[in-house]
């Protein structure tokens, strides 16, 4: 048995059933050995976008993500989409090849320092010099992926240590790490001294971030907000924590969310903020918005408590435990005043479109598509003008919302379907994008077919960079600079290159026919919707 | 606000570079910063020398704890502490100043280590106050170079440590 060898043990050990990746000499010894496993290879088009793929699969199936790239350029490729995986706290573990141990530093052909280039986007990283390491190394690097706050570990292996000889293989059992003991129960004294707040509070609301939902508290959550009566309100990363149209669920807060969600966190006397950063996004102002009122901070990252706002009570741990604590205590909860006020702000605050009638309304449009999606359905949102209508008019009934709330980075969204389509192949799988970001990952067209991963996908067209030029409208006067996408190709000629099914609607006349027909089979679909290009979010 | 980050750190190579990149990263300063092996050769001890308001202060202790390879971090101000500095300085001298020099010198309780015909390295070893304040001692005299480890510290003795 060989370095390479082991590494595949290892995956498997770890039930890891598919990996997204781009070989090239560097990583070849491992791309060899997993010919003998039942492990899955998806050749992705680029490098970034195997990232991404194995954080749409993480992201549904709740077990790591895995890709296996070679060293330099490939690399390098990697940064972004494991920039993207720290941003929004998915576990990955990503494999680099690397030059010759004995020729690190010597500047060879495709080397590239990448431990030292990922340091500040990833949990942690790894370069392997002995291959008797490998089971260790493999064993910490899961585990430091998928507990505690979660993330990106990124593996460096040089070709020789994938090459050379590995004494008898033993996937270890546990983890020993002195250095690493993240805290999941909350502390009970703590727990107490809050549920004394919540006793106190006439006007509670939950703010829940993407935290609650990488540690499937969802039904627990759920179940707290109803018994003690608490509306809940979401950060971009947490829309899905509570079906939309729960009646204790008032929607997304912040720059981009609902107008009497970002009310009723302003008029709360007490905000409970779980998994969430409280990031620019999302608070505008930290200082103005929590005063007034006691901040509440659940986080099992305890460094994210005071690091954009505070004071507050630290409730270090993680979302399920915490909640399944509160919810063995007994207390009042009874806010039917609150409840009443905030369901006033929703009905009067609603915001109002004046759509143009001779292109598709993309808010319209959104929600009868998701409405019109399996309950389950995973809704894989772009960035752009498209992930803000995205997050405002989508429906989630008992489906996913996945998108990059913290990096942003446009095509995210196709490479992630394929990676939650993989996840779990009887769900139904759509990817919503806009024309910049389809053309960021149109080249994983390609993936989807070579590999038969039927995603369906949403392109609204406004040949514009639309979110760039909205901000060019308000900030330079439309002065608009270097948004303009003319020379985009037709897509149905596009789509006909790829063998794929075209739909193409130009207005809001048969809608609802369109839908009907797009999301009809499990067959990948390339649906273009063309939408005003001055339209606003 | 001055603190001191006493923090005990895996012996790896490349964990210098993760903890000064957090400071980098995060715009934390750093005033000084020491590194040697402890008495278990597979520990070392960052000393690191941090100001900034409250916040920063709370946000360097976590984040600090939050790397993987930190086994422990202690944080205090500088009078809880035995800190000290050491220090070597090349100086040039003549006939006329080398009384002088060696007067500041056994003042400041330094040593003179090394010496040729117009040239001396004087060695101090003090607290960092004391440090600084050799120095503006010797501003008068041509400073050839000189070199400084940064600030070590250790909490001070207390009863209930065992």
């Amino acid at each position: 048995m060989i370095g390479a060898d082991a590494i595949v043990k290892c995956l498997e050990a770890e039930g890891v059933e598919y990996v997204f990746g781009y070989p090239g000499v560097a990583i070849c010894p491992f791309y060899n050995s997993i010919l003998d496993s039942d492990i899955q290879t998806i050749l992705i088009r680029t490098e970034q976008n195997a990232a991404h793929a194995a954080s749409g699969l993480a992201r549904v199936s709740g077990k790591v993500g895995v890709c296996a790239v070679t060293s330099g350029p490939g690399a390098t490729n990697l940064i972004t989409g494991v920039a993207t995986a720290f941003a929004d706290s998915i576990p990955l573990v990503c494999i680099t090849g690397q030059v010759n141990s004995e020729l690190l530093g010597s500047d060879v052909f495709q080397e590239a320092d990448i431990t030292g280039a990922v340091e500040s986007f990833v949990k942690y990283s790894y370069l392997v010099k002995d291959a008797n390491d490998i089971p260790r190394v493999f064993k910490e690097a899961f585990h430091l992926a998928n507990t505690g706050r979660k993330g990106p570990v990124l593996i460096d292996v040089p070709i020789d240590i994938q090459n050379s000889p590995v004494g008898k293989f033993k996937y270890p059992e546990e983890v020993n790490m002195r250095t690493y003991k993240p805290t999941v129960k909350g502390n009970m004294a703590q727990i107490k001294k809050v549920i004394k707040e919540l006793e106190k509070a006439k006007r509670p609301i939950i703010c829940a971030g993407g935290g609650v939902l990488l540690s499937h508290a969802e039904e627990e959550l759920k179940k707290f907000a109803e018994e003690y009566q608490i509306p809940v309100v979401s950060t971009m990363m947490g829309i899905g924590v509570m079906p939309t149209r729960h009646p204790m669920y008032y929607g997304m807060v912040g720059n981009n969310g609902k107008p009497y969600a970002n009310r009723a966190m302003n008029e709360s006397d007490l905000l409970l903020m779980v998994g969430a950063r409280v990031a620019d996004r999302a608070v505008n102002q930290p200082d103005v918005i929590t005063e007034n009122k006691v901040l509440i901070h659940i986080d099992v990252d305890p460094a994210e408590i005071g690091k954009n706002v505070g004071p507050a009570i630290p409730l270090v741990g993680d979302a399920k435990h915490i909640f399944e604590d509160i919810l063995k205590e007994d207390f009042n909860g009874e806010h039917s005043e609150w409840i009443a006020l905030l369901n006033e702000y929703r009905s009067a605050m609603q915001p109002v479109r004046k759509p143009n009638p001779d292109y598709v309304d993309p808010a319209a449009f959104i929600t009868m598509l998701s409405d019109a999606m399996e309950e389950d359905g995973v809704y894989v949102a772009d960035v752009g003008q498209n992930q803000i209508w995205s997050c405002g008019y989508h429906i989630v009934k008992k489906g996913r919302f996945l998108t990059t709330g913290g990096m942003g980075t446009m095509g995210y969204s196709i490479p992630a379907a394929m990676g939650a389509k993989l996840a779990d192949r009887k769900r139904q799988v759509v990817a919503v994008c806009g024309d910049g970001s389809f053309q960021m990952s149109m080249m994983e067209l390609a993936t989807m077919r070579q590999f038969d991963v039927p995603v369906k996908i949403i392109v609204l067209k406004n040949n514009y960079l639309g979110m760039v030029r909205q901000y060019q409208h308000f900030t330079y006067k439309d002065n608009y600079s270097v948004v303009d996408l003319s020379g985009s190709p037709d897509l149905e000629k596009l789509s006909a290159a790829y063998d794929m099914k075209f739909m193409r609607q130009y207005t809001m006349e048969g809608v609802a026919d369109t839908i009907k027909a797009f999301l009809e089979n499990d067959e990948s679909v390339l649906l273009e919707c063309l939408i005003d290009p001055m339209d606003l979010v | 606000m001055k603190k001191i980050y006493s923090v005990l750190v895996e012996n790896r190579s490349g964990v210098l570079c993760k903890v000064a990149g957090l400071f980098s990263r995060r715009c934390f300063n750093i005033d000084s910063l020491a590194v040697g092996e402890t008495e278990d050769s597979a520990v070392s001890r960052m000393t690191i020398v941090s100001s900034g308001d409250q916040r920063t202060i709370e946000q360097i202790e976590k984040q600090l704890n939050k790397k993987i390879d930190v086994i422990k971090v202690k944080t205090f101000d500088e009078p809880e502490s035995v800190s000290r500095e050491l220090m070597l300085m090349k100086v040039k001298y003549n006939k006329s100043n080398r009384r002088d020099i060696m007067e500041t010198c056994e003042i400041m309780d330094a040593d003179i280590v090394d010496m040729s015909k117009n040239m001396m390295v004087i060695q101090i070893c003090d607290v960092p106050e004391r440090i600084r304040l050799f120095i503006s001692m010797m501003q008068g005299i041509s400073i050839v170079e000189m070199a400084r480890t940064g600030t070590l510290a250790l909490q001070k003795c207390l009863e209930t440590e065992n």
